[in-house]
């Protein structure tokens, strides 16, 4: 009983007991005082937080073994054993920095994102639509970036010396078939699906994950919006087209769906803004597409997005192949896709993601010599310029990564991918001949990738890709790998290495033949430094094609494949710097690139710098905000020196290839300006939301030539330039939220 | 009998150690909360917020530890970011992330709180200020959330007026602020302030001194 009473009075007392001084300095494992760090005796009030020399001091009543705890964010939390008597205690804490993602080096050797992934991001996702030059196009605004060419003949990105084929795309994880609407000749197409669908976009410009494939010089991977933030419905008008759409958000926010339908009609806009091209069919398009995303579990998103789009035109122009002639060419396109994916937290430290995608797409071309007044006509000699091309292709992509997760960051990745193709071809030729071939295709592949974590400043990729191709039978294997050294707070140096496949290209193929992968090794470094708003990008690269694919000139002036003996190599430099600070409310960035790169490939008599490819490249990009009008202004100005021109003939005698023609194109200039007033900005509870755009490209009507075509016999040639020179944008998007403020609010009482 | 009266002693006992352990609590965090009273640097409120923390790290029933707490990181957040240009988030995220996970700390254990609310909606606000052009979309959303949810719990608010009123001043008048109603609205936090009383001495009744503040600042 006395004990009990002891016991209480010893409680009830036990604050008036004399109180111990802790105190000491908390510092990091290098001796470098830490600041704001908390310490205190556990389970107990009694603490301090460190001062700037990392000093702490507090008093304490506590008696007898206790912990001293000390924690601070980005460290681990230190538990130390102390016993406090009746002397003042002085003890310095060591605190370990925590591998984690907010300080963690990150690898990023041949990458741009754009992301609301905050860290060492380029771009926001926003620049995709607010670039000028970009036209609200996916790729537009990456063209901007360093590695991109200023290609405005063909659609596509081409990186680092490498064509438009040696760049693949990929939504949610699968292979993207036709990203771009069919090619025109000599009118660069533009993507097919809008900007707005995504909310991640990552544009690797070499040295890519092992997680994708077939690419040999750069991958766009492209990441789809997750839930909407409400219910809503949205409208677009513009002088080429309209379109509208909704979206429904289940009041649980547990799942979505949606559909949209745009009409793209260009007869207004190639009334009033002449084009190059004489339109018999003016381009009209209808596309739709539907979409739902569920929540699976708290992490896990199960979500399908399906389009469809069909479109026609038909156009002539002056025939270069006989004066006084026309050629016409006509093209019908239907172009179907699904993608399926699925993201989830499996557990322990598991996670998978699962896609799927199917696309099916036709092509009908037909190409014909039509006389002044459109009578199509078959003249001798000439008879190759009057044929059918019906093309149908049918692309299956699926792709299944698990995700194992060791500490913080470490993690382990691996996982197949099969790819199905189907080429179907019709080729009719002016006398009615059939030449029917169907390419089937099936890549299986197998990787794995691991991201290695020594400390917060050392970080390593490794990963290795392993593929069989069906259709060359044969096995490929690609190693890659990535080293990031985080130099200091805001800057980092990387390194990366790796080798790429990629099959030859279906619309050379006639057959089997003994043909083989072409491969390219890449090398890259770089250095960069971003923070308070600024980023500064800088790279260095090399890039070694091997068994690039050589072709044959055939009767109807095709180009089929004959062999893997082609070869060359890319080497540059490229700089990139953004500032969103320095003045006030405006943002720019000014990119530039170095490319010196030759290639044997395809028809080429010997290794020449292709006609794709400039030796310098530069862009300018400006974003101005002013609130006072609730208007953004962007302009950009993009450049590039000439790129060279050539006409190959076989020769007569020899039967060889051999330059007829060569020059080098003037140099690119382009400077193009957008305007988007967006009057409900910063109104709370605006029901509607509207901008308005405005855009122009080539303001100052600049001459642009893209280099130059021949005539069949290389006799003539001409400038390709676009089909018009300027080019006039004015559109309206409306969206019209349905408020959900009193849902949530009633969701949550 | 013996039985009993150990019985008896013993709950008395836990009476007094819970009595006493409660009245250390409330006296830790009354010394806590007359700290916030007065202007603070950014390091001070770190310091402030830690001390929470510890108090919170014990006793883990008591939602407001967590809640002043994460009032510490958000100031200290707004005190980091005063005078800064451009995209500052990297400074004033990891302040909006650490108030965050401690206010739903907070939440977890008192839930449909107005005060809580009124916490989320000055994340939000701190979020959006660090990189406006990019976040407006996602956070003004929040932020309105936020403040609606907390009116509905409890209209007379005085913090709410004044987090109102704060967002008629700073917002820029095409964007529908206006000075003149923010020291409307100001004028009437306070006078919601000066006749609302706090449950405790520990309950949440900060902001009167930012409303004089702002409403001499608004008047010059």
């Amino acid at each position: 009983m006395a004990r009990w009473l002891l016991l209480i009075s010893f409680f009830i007392t036990g604050n008036v007991a004399a109180q111990v001084s802790i105190s000491g300095k908390v510092l990091d494992n290098k001796k470098r005082p830490i600041r704001g760090a908390s310490v205190n005796v556990k389970d107990s009030y009694d603490g301090a937080t460190s001062d700037s020399t990392g000093n702490y001091v507090f008093r304490t009543s506590e008696k007898d073994s206790q912990l001293l705890v000390v924690k601070i964010m980005g460290y681990r939390t230190v538990e130390t054993p102390v016993v406090i008597g009746s002397a003042d205690i002085i003890l310095d804490l060591i605190m370990k920095e925590e591998i984690n993602e907010l300080k963690a080096v990150v690898i990023t050797a041949g990458t741009f994102e754009a992301s609301d992934k905050k860290k060492v991001t380029v771009l926001d996702p926003i620049d995709i639509v607010t670039t000028a030059s970009g036209n609200g196009d996916v790729t537009g605004a990456l063209k901007t970036l360093p590695g991109a060419q200023q290609v405005g003949e063909k659609e596509g990105l081409f990186v680092r010396g490498g064509t438009a084929a040696e760049t693949k795309t990929f939504i949610d994880g699968t292979l993207v078939n036709n990203f771009f609407y069919s090619s025109v000749p000599n009118i660069s197409q533009r993507g097919r699906f809008s900007p707005f669908i995504f909310k991640g976009t990552v544009f690797s410009t070499g040295g890519c994950s092992a997680l994708y494939g077939q690419a040999l010089s750069s991958a766009l991977i492209l990441e789809s919006i997750d839930l909407p933030e409400q219910t809503s419905a949205n409208l677009s008008l513009s002088v080429i087209g309209v379109g509208g759409g909704y979206q429904h958000l289940a009041k649980n926010n547990k799942y979505s769906f949606g559909a949209s339908y745009n009409y793209t009609d260009l007869r207004l806009a190639f009334a009033v803004i002449k084009q190059r091209q004489e339109y018999d069919k003016v381009p009209i398009y209808h596309s739709g597409d539907a979409n739902f995303r569920i929540k699976t579990s708290k992490t896990g998103m199960l979500k399908y997005y399906g389009y469809f789009s069909t479109n026609q035109l038909k156009f002539y122009v002056n025939s270069l192949d006989t004066l006084g002639y026309k050629d016409g060419f006509a093209q019908q396109n239907f172009n179907m896709y699904h993608n399926l994916s699925w993201k989830e937290n499996l557990g322990r430290k598991w996670k998978m993601q699962l896609g799927l995608s199917y696309t099916n797409n036709k092509d009908n071309i037909e190409s014909g010599l039509y006389t002044q007044d459109k009578k199509e006509v078959l003249l001798q000699g000439l008879e190759f310029k009057d044929f059918k091309l019906d093309m149908t292709g049918n692309y299956f992509n699926t792709k299944l990564v698990l995700e194992r997760k060791f500490g913080r960051l470490n993690t382990i990745r691996f996982g197949s991918e099969y790819n199905f193709s189907e080429d179907l071809t019709d080729y009719t030729s002016y006398n009615n001949q059939h030449f029917k071939q169907n390419i089937k295709e099936n890549v299986n592949a197998f990787f794995t990738e691991s991201d290695f974590y020594i400390t917060n400043n050392i970080a390593a990729k490794v990963g290795a890709r392993l593929e069989h191709s069906s259709f060359l039978d044969k096995f490929n294997f690609a190693p890659r790998i990535s080293l990031a050294y985080k130099t200091g707070k805001y800057s980092q140096a990387s390194l990366a290495y790796g080798i790429f496949y990629q099959n030859p290209e279906s619309k050379y193929l006639t057959g089997t033949g003994f043909l083989n992968f072409s491969k390219a090794t890449h090398y890259i470094a770089q250095y960069q430094k971003t923070g308070n708003g600024q980023t500064f990008r800088t790279e260095i690269f090399y890039k070694q094609y091997q068994d690039l694919l050589k072709t044959a000139t055939g009767g109807n002036q095709q180009q089929s494949a004959l062999n893997n003996t082609g070869y060359g190599d890319a080497r540059g430099f490229e700089f990139f710097w953004r500032d969103k600070k320095t003045f006030k409310n405006l943002d720019y960035w000014i990119s530039y690139s170095y490319l010196d790169t030759k290639r044997d490939y395809l028809n080429y008599p010997y290794a020449i710098q292709p006609d794709f490819a400039a030796t310098h490249t530069a862009s300018v990009v400006l974003k101005k905000f002013v609130s006072k009008w609730k208007t953004g202004f962007n302009a950009a100005y993009n450049f590039a020196s000439g790129r060279p021109y050539f006409f190959i003939r076989n020769n007569p005698s020899t039967d060889k290839p051999e330059f007829m023609d060569q020059g080098k194109t003037p140099t690119y200039n382009n400077v193009s300006m957008s305007v988007n007033y967006i009057p409900s900005i910063g109104k709370q509870n605006a029901k509607t939301f509207v901008v308005y755009v405005l855009s122009v490209s080539n303001i100052f009507n600049i001459n642009q030539i893209y280099g130059y075509q021949y005539s069949y016999n290389g006799y003539r040639k001409q400038a390709t330039v676009p089909p018009s020179k300027m080019f006039v944008y004015i559109g309206a998007f409306f969206s019209f939220g349905v408020d959900r403020t009193e849902d949530a609010i009633n969701n949550n009482l | 009998m013996k039985h009993v009266f150990l019985f008896m002693m013993s709950a008395f006992c836990i009476y007094s150690l819970t009595q006493a352990q409660n009245e250390k609590y409330i006296k830790a965090m009354e010394q806590k909360i007359a700290e916030i009273k007065e202007p603070m640097t950014a390091d001070a409120w770190l310091a402030n917020a830690n001390g929470f923390e510890m108090i919170a790290d014990v006793e883990k029933n008591q939602w407001l530890p967590y809640y002043y707490a994460s009032y510490g990181h958000i100031m200290r957040g707004y005190m980091l970011s005063s005078g800064k240009q451009g995209d500052f988030s990297s400074i004033t995220d990891p302040e909006a992330d650490k108030a965050e996970a401690l206010l739903a700390k907070a939440e977890s254990l008192s839930k449909d709180n107005a005060e809580i609310f009124i916490l989320k909606k000055m994340i939000a606000t701190l979020r959006l200020s660090a990189d406006p052009m990019n976040r407006w979309q996602t956070q003004l959303p929040l932020a309105t959330e936020a403040i609606t949810n907390a009116k509905k719990l409890d209209p007379e608010n005085p913090r709410i007026t004044l987090l109102e009123a704060q967002d008629k001043i700073f917002t820029p008048e095409e964007y529908g602020g206006s000075k003149t109603e923010g020291k409307k609205l100001l004028e009437d936090a306070i006078k919601k302030f000066e006749t609302r009383k706090p449950e405790s001495s520990i309950a949440p009744s900060w902001g009167l001194s930012q409303a004089k503040y702002f409403l001499q600042q608004a008047s010059n």
